[in-house]
């Protein structure tokens, strides 16, 4: 680095790791098969030292990889350590508890060397649409149904694919093309990362990554611990009740605010379910820190140093540290909803900047009939901020995105007859919750279809805050008028069409205080009855 | 020799470049916002005054303007109604439903251009394939139509479910609106952009509607003002796409005139890169508030089919409305002169997007300006000179400078003013490069050794030091560079590009309808460059836009030219930029074709030799002292004006022109060239 000094430098270097692993993730979504990863940007991407540290992470994707694909490269160092490994070697797994918490889940993990010595790991994960079993779905009983499992092995050997295993992956998946496709993809994304890092060290001649990696990690934690160190010291509590698979389902949180960080407790909370929504550990870490992250350092970027002041904990064998052979692949269903609890002790600690409860887990319906699947994501509303309304129809805390309606019937035989605003669903407020969407589902030539439900809110809707009122909660029925469940796989008889209402944000504040104009434009729009 | 008109319209500045038989007579004025035709006239009296040219003299008037772009962000278009599939209201609003800033959870989105009460659902619908589902209610429309007149709406966007697949409906209500609404402008989602994915293409059309009266009123008036003062020339208009169209079908898609002038810049360095035989080129063209780069191979710009306007996080992918139309794919970076620098809460130098702009400007304008810009660090760096900016008109205040830097980036990191000044600067120019590498990964391109073009005011300071960063090794400033753009609408060619969503599978692909398909293309592309085009030969170019099946993302390939087995050799193609950009194919997997599109263009101009500034008569050159993160060093200074050409001269030093000043580092070497040309290389 000659004679330039590292305070300008290192920033620069920690840019340049943080471009690296967008593009990373941009080639992954530019070369996904499966429509949530293309689509909807169910992935993650980052760059890790030798000590498999996390040194960045790319924005784009879903906090569901959060912190969860890092430890998960910590298994993999485990399972294989650098010094047994080649170049051209590349590691996967989709074990739920080695990694991103349930089947879909697919890990790939590429060491990066330079002159013969391994000098980084890159590691990606994406959602691959189909592994098997019983299919996407909340309705199984243990793991064992839900699909194929990988354990931590070789996807590549110094170059090659591993032809054995993709045999395996493609005899037990019913759309081997994607999943082949997918794991390709994952691959060539790390790849790509590791030709931009070596890229790198042309640029600047001497570059020690582990003492680049050491004044990121130490910078970002020091910069969460003055931002923790400006909140009072103690513990708020804060619980909520969620619809769950037969019963409901309490989640308890007690966040501690202590000189070494946040603790986030979630002692109390319900027990495994005997159905596919439970929460393996990790993902429960993921969403619960995500939501710290909105309100505390929101602009420190991920990685070792900023993850490790946050220590999720959750009893072992509940639902949210639930253990093998759970059943997990509807994890989303309640790892989603963590934040809304995070977020309402965090409510507690600074007022007056955190959003009402809102709709929180996508509603990712999974349409299946003669020859097709599609997996078409339809989000509700978001609650209301402490500034602004909630958001109509978005994704939070997932970041995916939505899938074009004229693309799904393109690639199935359904129609979407109807698909927008559900007027008068946010909570009313000072600030009013989010709308939910109308979104009604026939089939073309009248036949039968089947539908996998993992949606939650249809008995517990999102509470308002601060006096603002809860959103309306969800719905799930046919036209004909009889209701289905919020979860599992039911039958869209023949000629018959599924209606789903989406639910709304809670509302924020005193309703009598929201602004006259504000009550005029949500009437003359229709966003609120009357 | 034929006599020509440029003229761009920017945000600030008006730009007018008189082309007489090749010697270019330039002018800037003030955008004049009320009337833009105001300023256009006065920057023509005054190129013409300069030439002793008559108005009767011009043969060809070239034009493009921001005020598309403008009424978009501030909204100030139409007011704008919408029709659309019933049961589908909210397509606009509803958006990708997604957060572009995943750890804010106060976040904005763009807010519709198109209000809920004025989104109108009308009873029809079509099926993927373009079978009638539900037929269209015609009642419905014309009950729509009393509820636009009623509302006083001046511009309808018509866009319904798969009217890609077939327009029929939509015609058919835009039929309708014309019969009953004369004056309100009518704009079809199937006309203006006939691809599958809705929002994008209601967004397209909304944007076209809203644009589009404004646009006819402006043209309308210019045509008629130049037309007072005695000037008939045709006029053609510039394209986001780099090409030129006619004033017709600029009034009918308006939408696909933003970003004429960014255009018009890339159409420059193409034009330099064909003269000169460079294969590979990077455009950077860096003003006050941004900065774009624009990669061009063999001559022609990267062109792409999506664009974003008013993104509600400046330069965030995602925060803003998506269009799709043909553009020069370039990318587009909050760096300028009067970027503001400061210290982040990790103790990190951080650099624009917010910028001083003209007003109060950098600290060193002496404005009013506090906090310290890009171009306050150019001047303690010592690469500008403060008693000679812009030609001596404005004297720059260096101790503004050092006291904002200082307050602003010294004191906070401890750091000299020197080095501050130092990491600013190296801060902004490492943002670009940051941006030029991804840009360039995103297609495909490798940046190594390419041929740097840079123009603009704030470019030519920081080309050759971001061209190190990205491997380059010769940076050429073209004469005229601070007006660019204009001067590259003399040098773009007519064209125009029409698309289809026309889905095919590579194993069911016939020859035959793929030839009619692109025939009906070629005659819709013939009938808007005939009249412009004249004799001028027609260049046609061809893409299909390809995936594996299964993939949601397509890649553009050029389609080989017909014959017998079209499906191996696209399936070839395609395969050879699938590799190129992916690094490996997937064996056995079927490919698809997802739309097609076709551009008529001529030949694109190079500069004439005359088009340069004479140089020659050396002078004695100046002095200044440049700080280069490790020690400051004495270097000459040199008017440009005054280079004598073939003279190689080296680094460090700066060349001096009116609208700019050309830093050459340490280890480059530099001339001009009897092109007039400025050309730095690395010292080999």
């Amino acid at each position: 680095m000659g004679e330039i000094d590292r305070r300008i430098s290192y920033p620069l270097l920690w840019n340049r790791l943080l471009a690296i692993v967008e593009e990373q993730a941009q080639v992954l979504m530019r070369t996904a098969f499966s429509t949530v990863v293309r689509e909807a940007g169910d992935l993650s991407a980052g760059v890790f030292d030798t000590r498999g540290r996390m040194l960045a992470q790319a924005v784009t994707g879903t906090p569901g990889h959060v912190n969860s694909m890092a430890e998960a490269v910590v298994h993999f160092l485990d399972a294989y350590p650098l010094r047994t490994l080649v170049p051209g070697d590349v590691l996967v797994t989709n074990d739920p508890w080695l990694a991103t918490g349930h089947l879909n889940d697919f890990t790939v993990v590429t060491p990066v060397f330079r002159e013969g010595v391994c000098v980084a790991v890159f590691a990606s994960t994406s959602h691959i649409a189909d592994v098997g079993g019983r299919g996407f779905g909340a309705d199984a009983r243990e793991v064992y149904e839900e699909g194929l499992r990988l354990p931590i092995m070789h996807l590549f050997r110094a170059g090659e694919v591993d032809q054995t295993l993709m045999q395996i992956v493609r005899a037990n998946v019913r759309d081997p093309v994607t999943a082949e496709g997918d794991l390709y993809s994952l691959a060539a994304c790390n790849y790509a990362g590791a030709q931009a890092l070596l890229a790198l060290y042309d640029d600047f001649p001497g570059l020690d990554l582990d003492d680049v990696g050491g004044y990121i990690i130490d910078t970002s934690k020091d910069a969460m611990l003055a931002e923790i160190d400006s909140l009072p010291r103690g513990s708020w509590r804060y619980a909520m009740t969620i619809d769950g698979y037969d019963a409901p389902l309490a989640l308890c949180c007690r966040l501690s605010v202590t000189e070494a960080g946040i603790v986030l407790d979630f002692d109390g909370s319900a027990a495994a379910s005997a159905y596919g929504i439970n929460v393996p550990m990790a993902y429960t870490t993921a969403y619960a820190s995500f939501a710290v992250r909105c309100i505390v350092g929101s602009d420190v970027p991920n990685n070792a140093g900023s993850l490790s002041v946050i220590e999720v904990r959750a009893p072992q064998g509940s639902v949210l540290n639930a253990l093998p052979p759970c059943a997990v692949s509807a994890r989303h269903s309640v790892g989603q909803m963590l934040p809304d609890v995070v977020l309402g002790c965090l409510d507690q600690v600074l007022p007056d900047r955190v959003p009402a409860e809102g709709a929180s887990c996508i509603w990712n319906p999974v349409f299946l009939g003669d020859g097709f699947v599609i997996n078409p994501i339809y989000n509700g509303g978001t609650g209301a901020r402490a500034d602004s309304d909630g958001l109509n129809t978005t994704a939070f805390p997932s970041g995916v995105r939505t899938t074009s309606t004229e693309v799904n019937e393109l690639t199935s035989p359904l129609v979407i007859w109807r698909r927008e605003l559900r007027e008068g669903s946010g909570g009313e407020g000072r600030y009013r919750g989010g709308l939910g969407q109308v979104v009604e589902v026939g089939h073309r030539h009248g036949g039968v279809f089947e539908v996998s439900k993992m949606f939650d809110r249809v008995h517990h809707p999102a509470r308002g805050r601060q006096g603002g009122g809860d959103g309306a909660a969800g719905s799930v029925h046919l036209k004909s008028g009889q209701p289905l469940l919020g979860k599992g796989r039911e039958t869209v008889p023949a000629g018959d069409v599924l209606v789903l209402h989406t639910p709304g944000g809670g509302g924020l504040g005193d309703p009598e205080q929201r602004p006259a104009e504000a009550q005029a434009s949500d009437r003359l729009g229709g966003y609120t009855p009357g | 020799m034929s006599t020509r008109l440029a003229v761009d319209i920017g945000g600030t500045f008006t730009d007018v470049v008189l082309d007489v038989g090749g010697v270019l007579h330039t002018t800037k004025v003030l955008t004049t916002y009320d009337d833009p035709a105001r300023g256009v006239m006065q920057g023509v009296a005054q190129v013409m005054d300069a030439a002793g040219v008559q108005p009767l003299e011009v043969r060809l008037m070239l034009h493009g303007t921001t005020l598309a772009t403008n009424a978009l962000i501030e909204r100030r278009g139409a007011h704008t109604a919408f029709l659309t599939t019933s049961g589908h209201r909210d397509v606009l609003e509803m958006a990708l439903e997604n957060r572009f800033e995943q750890y804010d959870v106060n976040v904005r989105r763009p807010e519709p251009l198109v209000p809920r009460h004025l989104r109108i659902p009308i009873r029809e619908r079509l099926a993927a394939n373009g079978d009638v589902l539900v037929p269209l209610d015609e009642s419905d429309v014309l009950e729509a139509a009393r509820q636009l007149e009623a509302a006083q709406v001046e511009s309808v966007a018509v866009g319904f479910l798969h009217a890609y697949a077939d327009p029929v409906h939509e015609d058919r209500v835009a039929e309708l609106l014309t019969a009953r609404l004369p004056g309100v402008a009518v704009t079809t989602s199937s006309a203006v952009c006939p691809e599958v994915r809705e929002y994008e293409r209601f967004s397209t059309a909304v944007a076209n509607a809203y644009v589009k009266p404004l646009m006819s009123r402006y043209l309308d008036s210019l045509q008629a003002q130049l037309t007072s003062i005695g000037m008939c020339a045709p006029i053609l208009l510039m394209s986001s796409g780099g090409g030129l169209t006619t004033l017709e079908a600029a009034k009918a898609f308006p939408i696909r005139l933003v970003e004429s002038g960014p255009a018009g810049g890339a159409q420059l360095a193409a034009a330099h890169a064909r003269r000169e035989a460079w294969d590979h080129v990077l455009s950077f063209d860096m003003g006050g508030t941004t900065a774009k780069i624009c990669l061009i191979d063999h001559g022609m710009p990267q062109l792409s089919r999506s664009f974003e306007i008013d993104r509600v996080y400046r330069f965030k992918k995602g925060s803003g409305l998506p269009v799709r139309i043909p553009v020069v794919e370039m990318v587009e970076i909050g760096a300028g002169g009067g970027s503001l620098a400061q210290v982040d809460r990790l103790d990190r130098i951080a650099v624009g997007p917010e910028s001083a702009g003209s007003e109060p400007g950098p600290a060193c304008y002496g404005l009013g300006g506090e906090r310290p810009a890009v171009t306050d660090a150019d001047l303690l760096l010592g690469k500008l000179r403060a008693e000679v900016f812009a030609g001596g008109t404005m004297t720059l205040d260096a101790e503004r400078a050092e006291s904002a830097v200082r307050r602003a980036v010294a004191q906070p990191l401890g750091l000299s003013t020197d080095d501050a000044a130092w990491g600013v600067s190296e801060t902004v120019d490492e943002n670009m490069a940051l941006a030029a590498r991804a840009h360039a990964s995103e297609w495909g391109r490798s940046l190594d050794n390419r041929t740097m073009i840079a123009f603009g005011g704030a470019a030519p300071l920081h080309a050759a030091n971001l061209a190190g960063k990205l491997r380059m090794s010769r940076v050429v400033v073209p004469p005229h560079a601070g007006v660019g753009s204009a001067v590259g609408f003399l040098l773009a060619p007519i064209s125009f590009e029409v698309v289809r969503s026309e889905h095919v599978d590579l194993r069911s692909l016939h020859d035959n309808d793929v030839a009619v398909l692109l025939e009906h293309m070629r005659r819709e592309a013939r009938a808007v460059v005939a009249d412009a085009a004249g004799d001028a030969a027609l260049v046609e170019c061809v893409r299909a836009y390809m995936r594996y099946v299964g993939q949601g993302f397509e890649v553009a390939v050029d389609v080989p030219a017909s014959g017998e087995g079209l499906a191996g050799a696209l399936r070839d193609a395609f395969e050879a930029v699938y590799r190129k950009l992916y690094g490996q194919v997937i064996p056995g997997q079927p490919v698809e074709v997802l739309s097609w599109t076709l551009s008529l263009a001529t030949a694109a101009s190079t500069p004439a030799e005359a088009m340069s500034t004479p140089t020659g008569g050396g002078g004695e050159p100046g002095r200044t002292r440049i700080y280069d993160g490790r020690q400051r060093r004495e270097a000459p200074v040199y008017q440009r004006a005054l280079l004598v050409p073939g003279i190689r001269y080296s680094g460090p030093a700066l060349v001096e022109e009116v609208q700019t000043t050309t830093v050459v580092p340490v280890g480059w070497e530099f001339h001009a060239d009897l092109r007039g040309q400025l050309i730095l290389e690395v010292h080999s």
